[in-house]
């Protein structure tokens, strides 16, 4: 659990707003880092050539897959949305896939902060804020009309009020856990395996055929998996949001 | 479980960069960056687009200046061919004619010549004549000492001459 432990790295003392320390800590350190690293990666695709070189393809390809992505779930209206989805998708892609990185081989130590619900909590609200605001701003009351699906008998109406509202409601919780759990599962997963590697090895021959190598080859695998994990998520947070955005956009 | 443990000491660092840095994120990449490439995409695809369109009605031109090309010189094709019909039929109107002003000609010719060779025949036939009717008398006077007359001489030579 080492690898999830924040450690403060300076302003630990002194920093604070209105009482709330503000210590800057690894976790802050590796959002920087992905930050810095998005933004690298955005402005190799800033030359705005007609025939794009390899680099400029790759970024057209990202914002396209973000862009179709509204487009085929909010509709016109959702390139409106297109910036705080693609920060979003980009900022989580980059924080899992620089958390997964073996940077332990050259002696620094990886921090994935998508695996704090702290850090997927907020920006679970965040997108459950935006759709509140939307809702509410494009809609006022008639949003709660959300909530009441087409053709509902009226003497379930408020049985079926509350439930969806309840589901509404769950969805901040959900989107934040959700990235938060699959992150942290992954790397316990492999810190287990390794874990497993090397007491294996550690513990003799027999053990270390047995269970190290097999260990091993299933971490070697599991990684690919962990990769891909790193992608879907991001995926599946950007498109929840979409998803809602819509829900908030048009209603039912 | 240090997301636990820590969390009330590391709670509000960890939402005050998050929201920091996500923010600067927003503001410079998704902001900043991400319209600029969609809208590069955009227009790449409606420059392809519209040439495609281009091309497209660059090509109806061309079938349709072909189609025209191809009426037209059919047009002409025809005309020219009713030019050669005429110029055949006026050809052959022209050979008729002189060919029948020559065979006219000719025949008048012939007519000519018919006439004149019958008179010279008729005329050599009376100067026969009257060398027979000569020569008969001069034979008749030396023969047979008889002077007859030009006039009997010449009936005589008539009557034989009638008999063929």
């Amino acid at each position: 659990m080492h690898q999830f432990t924040i450690e403060p790295m300076f302003g630990t003392d002194h920093w604070s707003i209105a009482g709330h320390n503000i210590a800057f800590t690894n976790s802050a350190l590796w959002m920087v880092i992905a930050a810095v690293a998005l933004y690298a990666f955005m402005l190799g695709g800033m030359k705005r050539e007609l025939v794009p070189g390899r680099w400029q393809m790759a970024v057209e390809s990202f914002t396209g897959f973000i862009d179709n992505m509204l487009a085929a779930n909010v509709g016109k209206e959702g390139r409106k949305y297109l910036p705080y989805v693609f920060s979003l998708f980009m900022f989580i892609l980059f924080a899992n896939i620089l958390g997964l990185m073996p940077l332990g081989l050259v002696g620094v130590h990886p921090f994935t902060f998508t695996s704090h619900f702290t850090v997927t909590g907020i920006l679970a609200i965040l997108s459950f804020s935006i759709v509140l605001v939307v809702g509410f701003w494009k809609h006022g009351f008639h949003f709660f009309s959300l909530f009441v699906p087409h053709g509902t008998p009226l003497l379930m109406l408020p049985l079926i009020f509350l439930i969806e509202l309840v589901s509404f409601m769950v969805r901040p919780f959900s989107l934040g856990l959700r990235l938060f759990v699959a992150m942290m599962a992954g790397h316990v997963l492999l810190e287990v395996l390794s874990s497993f590697v090397i007491g294996g090895t550690n513990a003799g021959l027999g053990f270390g055929v047995l269970v190290g190598i097999p260990s091993f080859v299933l971490m070697v695998a599991i990684c690919a998996l962990e990769i891909l994990v790193a992608g879907i998520q991001a995926y599946v947070f950007a498109l929840l949001t979409s998803l809602y955005i819509n829900d908030a956009e048009h209603l039912h | 479980m240090p997301q636990i443990s820590q969390l009330a000491a590391t709670y509000s660092s960890q939402i005050f960069w998050l929201l920091l840095i996500f923010g600067a994120v927003f503001v410079f990449v998704g902001r900043g960056m991400a319209p600029k490439v969609v809208a590069t995409v955009e227009s790449r695809d409606k420059r392809i687009a519209d040439d495609l369109a281009a091309a497209e009605s660059a090509r109806r031109d061309a079938d349709a200046q072909e189609a025209a090309w191809r009426t037209q010189a059919n047009k002409q094709r025809a005309e020219a061919q009713g030019l050669i019909a005429a110029a055949k039929v006026d050809a052959a109107k022209a050979t008729e004619a002189s060919l029948s002003a020559a065979s006219a000609r000719i025949e008048a010719t012939v007519t000519a010549a018919e006439t004149r060779i019958a008179a010279a025949s008729s005329a050599a036939l009376g100067e026969v004549e009257a060398v027979a009717a000569e020569a008969a008398q001069d034979i008749v006077n030396r023969i047979a000492g008889i002077s007859v007359t030009a006039d009997q001489a010449r009936g005589a030579v008539q009557g034989a001459f009638a008999r063929g």
